[in-house]
């Protein structure tokens, strides 16, 4: 696997995984067995296929033995911190990382999001709400319509899923191109952070908008000419963000 | 994450220096630079009071010289002016015992002219003026010396010396007739002409002051000049004095300030052994000793911090395990017996109960060990209420109970942790629900400058006197008799508390019994904003005027607000 152009395999083993019956593939890195297990017993009543790792320090090899669609990741692992792994899998892949923490401090929280995390969990957790998290974040748009999007001088095909600036392609992991795409598809509304968090988070009642923030600062040093002025994803103070002009 | 060394990170350490005799600044503010300058205070007082003094010398200096230039002066003229009188006086009554009587005009003449000869030549030393005492006689000769005017002699000398008939003198102004003026000194004699009749008669000798005036002049000229110099010598002496003095205490203020923005390193120079070395040795000692404690207590705070942070994750992770099993064993509690099926509903109840006791002690416990951080993001109030009175809906239903949002057309915009406030508004809207007895909650929404406001009004059995500063301690309940429909942990209030404080707000409890509570949260528009009072009131209008408000917040809020109540 290269390390730039990630995003297309991860779509085609979605559609491998689909055509097999299977849910999804779903890596739980946790060190605490009893809590692994449960996990795995949930996991399967829900239908996915969870496959485990107890060492921070072997999650890079089993990621890339079992290519999973998705990762539950304990923050707190021994041999290698949860940040750690949190970073090496994004260095290689878009695929969604879930945290599992239980901390709820802004620094912490903050910092595993900052490290390529999609969502996350705090512990402890009801099994719905973790198997809401892993569908909302394994949920692609079924019929993926074939629209093409502007936003300030980026080119987005919905369907393609890739974003392209002047034809060169930005990578950008399926939560920040849903992100891109739902302000995108609306640039004349201004997107509260609790908008955003149901509409790509798939949150319904109000949740934490640190999600909403750190994800935009991470769309933003991908995509802007200059993140610290934004020109494309654009904060309206007081209230959220919506698109630059064109 | 916030490094050891530096405890205090976002305080800017950068110490604008005090004024330091700035003009522009004085000409600016001068009531400010007069107040917040030690140098500008003691140069203006020397300035003042040396000048003071100095002018008070000078007027001395000049008045004892010129008393004594004019003293000799007029000494010196006097007597020249007796013997000359007493000369003319028998030159006359020789004139007329003498064998041939001349004309009274012709001995007159002769009179001048020996006058004249006896004041000596160009420069003379006086003037001479003749003068018929009044009432005039017809053919009375007067005279007077190179064209000095009569005018010269003023009428109060005249009358002295022709009613008393003795010697008198004055100072005046002579004038000659061609126009110029000198100061001078007039000294009159009456002599009589022993012609027919014996007319009185006034001889005037006028000595001009010129040299006594330029040496006045002079003198007067150097004192200023020295009193000048003298005065700004002093003034910039002061000013260097207090340099000297002040340097040192502002850069003491300097450090003290660097120091309390929480550069624990930071110390001052000792330089010599004077008192304001004495000063910034002391300083140092003491910021030595406040920096082992401030670190001591960091470290003990820290090893609280993580201390709690590993029960919570030690908890929690087997809690979790606990609670997904739970909720399989519910979730399939439909094929078990009643036994089994109540024991995995019960278990799933408690769970919750536990769950949320264990999230407010880890969350009180944050606080205690000073590791709550605030996550500030300007959030419209307005908003976050309309979200929280959503989220109470469902508990608002069940008590039939209607929730009224009173709120300004504007925006509200306060920079705040949205998590922290939106959990507060949450804990005050449900309180009120649940203790409102169906009745209805008014939720007021208020801003002002500084400050935004949320006021959340119940009107259920309200609290007994005293109690309103009872409600924020932990684990303290209304009523314990009374059963809690939402099972609160008891620490809800506590938290908001810690919250509201957290972002150097205020959370303040109102209540009369049978008129119900009002629970009153103020928070600055910008993090640690000071604020001086809050938009909205914590007494609501439409309580009672008999009802004796039992108000108080012994946490948070301003003092002398509840004493203006």
């Amino acid at each position: 696997m290269t390390t730039t152009s990630w995003g297309v395999p991860l779509r085609e083993r979605r559609v491998d995984a689909t055509m097999s019956g299977v849910k999804g593939r779903v890596l739980v890195v946790d060190d605490d067995t009893a809590l692994a297990e449960m996990l795995g017993i949930v996991l399967r009543t829900e239908g996915f296929e969870p496959v485990f790792c107890a060492d921070g320090a072997k999650a890079l090899a089993a990621f890339r033995e079992s290519k999973p669609d998705l990762v539950l990741l304990d923050l707190m692992l021994p041999g290698r911190d949860g940040i750690d792994v949190c970073r090496s899998i994004r260095a290689e892949s878009g695929v969604p990382i879930v945290m599992l923490t239980a901390k709820t401090d802004t620094v912490d929280v903050v910092l595993g999001l900052e490290s390529g995390a999609d969502d996350y969990v705090v512990k402890p957790f009801k099994p719905k709400e973790l198997v809401a998290r892993v569908r909302t974040r394994l949920r692609r748009t079924d019929q993926p319509s074939p629209e093409t999007l502007t936003i300030g001088d980026l080119q987005i095909d919905v369907a393609g899923h890739s974003v392209k600036r002047d034809g060169e392609p930005i990578p950008l992991t399926p939560l920040e191109f849903d992100l891109l795409a739902a302000l995108a598809r609306k640039p004349w509304q201004v997107f509260t952070r609790e908008i955003l968090l149901q509409e790509v988070w798939g949150y319904r009642h109000a949740a934490d908008t640190r999600l909403v923030n750190v994800h935009v600062q991470r769309l933003r040093s991908k995509i802007e000419h200059d993140p610290e002025r934004p020109q494309i994803v654009v904060t309206v103070r007081g209230v959220g963000y919506k698109a630059g002009p064109p | 994450m916030s490094s050891p060394s530096d405890p205090r990170p976002g305080r800017g350490a950068a110490v604008p220096p005090a004024p330091d005799l700035d003009l522009s600044a004085i000409v600016r503010s001068p009531l400010h630079a007069w107040r917040s300058s030690v140098s500008l205070r003691v140069v203006a007082t020397t300035l003042a009071l040396s000048l003071l003094v100095a002018g008070l010398v000078g007027w001395l200096l000049v008045g004892r010289i010129t008393s004594g230039l004019l003293d000799a002066k007029e000494r010196a003229s006097v007597a020249e002016a007796a013997s000359g009188a007493a000369d003319a006086q028998r030159q006359l009554d020789a004139a007329y015992t003498g064998p041939q009587t001349r004309s009274a005009s012709v001995i007159v003449d002769n009179l001048m002219s020996g006058l004249a000869l006896r004041a000596g030549g160009s420069p003379r030393l006086y003037e001479v003026v003749l003068l018929a005492s009044p009432p005039k006689r017809g053919d009375t000769p007067e005279r007077a010396t190179s064209d000095v005017a009569e005018s010269s002699v003023p009428t109060e000398l005249r009358t002295a010396v022709a009613t008393d008939q003795r010697q008198s003198w004055t100072y005046t102004e002579i004038r000659f007739t061609d126009g110029t003026t000198m100061p001078g000194l007039v000294v009159g004699s009456p002599i009589t002409l022993p012609s027919a009749g014996n007319p009185p008669m006034e001889l005037y000798f006028l000595f001009p002051l010129t040299q006594e005036q330029t040496t006045l002049d002079l003198v007067r000229r150097t004192v200023l000049l020295v009193g000048i110099v003298l005065v700004i010598t002093l003034g910039v002496i002061a000013y260097v004095v207090t340099r000297q003095v002040v340097s040192p205490v502002r850069q003491a203020a300097r450090t003290a300030q660097r120091f309390s923005d929480g550069l624990l390193t930071e110390r001052m120079r000792v330089r010599g052994e004077d008192d304001l070395a004495k000063l910034a040795t002391s300083f140092n000692a003491m910021a030595g000793n406040l920096q082992e404690q401030i670190t001591r207590l960091e470290a003990l705070s820290r090893v609280q911090q993580r201390f709690v942070s590993d029960v919570s994750h030690e908890l929690r992770t087997p809690l979790t395990t606990v609670r997904m099993a739970a909720d399989m064993l519910y979730e399939g509690r439909d094929e078990f017996d009643a036994a089994t099926a109540r024991s995995a509903e019960l278990l799933q109840n408690q769970l919750d109960r536990f769950e949320s006791l264990l999230a407010d002690l880890l969350e009180i416990s944050r606080f205690d060990a000073g590791a709550a951080v605030l996550d500030p993001d300007p959030v419209d109030l307005r908003a976050m209420v309309e979200r929280v009175v959503e989220s109470a809906a469902p508990l608002a239903e069940r008590k039939q109970t209607e929730v009224v949002v009173a709120a300004p057309d504007g925006p509200c915009i306060a920079e705040v942790d949205a998590r922290r406030i939106d959990r507060v508004l949450r804990n005050l809207v449900m309180n009120a629900i649940e203790h409102g007895e169906g009745r209805p909650v008014d939720i007021t929404i208020g801003g002002n400058e500084e400050a935004v406001a949320v006021t959340v009004r119940d009107h259920g059995v309200g609290l007994r006197p005293g109690e309103s500063s009872l409600v924020f301690n932990r684990f303290w309940r209304a009523d314990p008799a009374r059963a809690r429909t939402i099972g609160g942990t008891g620490l809800g209030l506590s938290i908001a508390l810690e919250d509201a404080r957290l972002h150097g707000g205020w959370l303040q409890a109102w209540g009369a019994p049978g008129d119900g509570a009002s629970f009153r949260l103020t928070l600055p528009r910008t993090v640690h904003g000071s604020m001086s009072e809050s938009p909205l009131p914590l007494e609501p209008t439409d309580a009672g005027p008999r009802v004796q408000a039992s108000l108080a917040s012994p946490y948070a809020g301003p003092r002398r607000e509840e004493a203006a109540k």
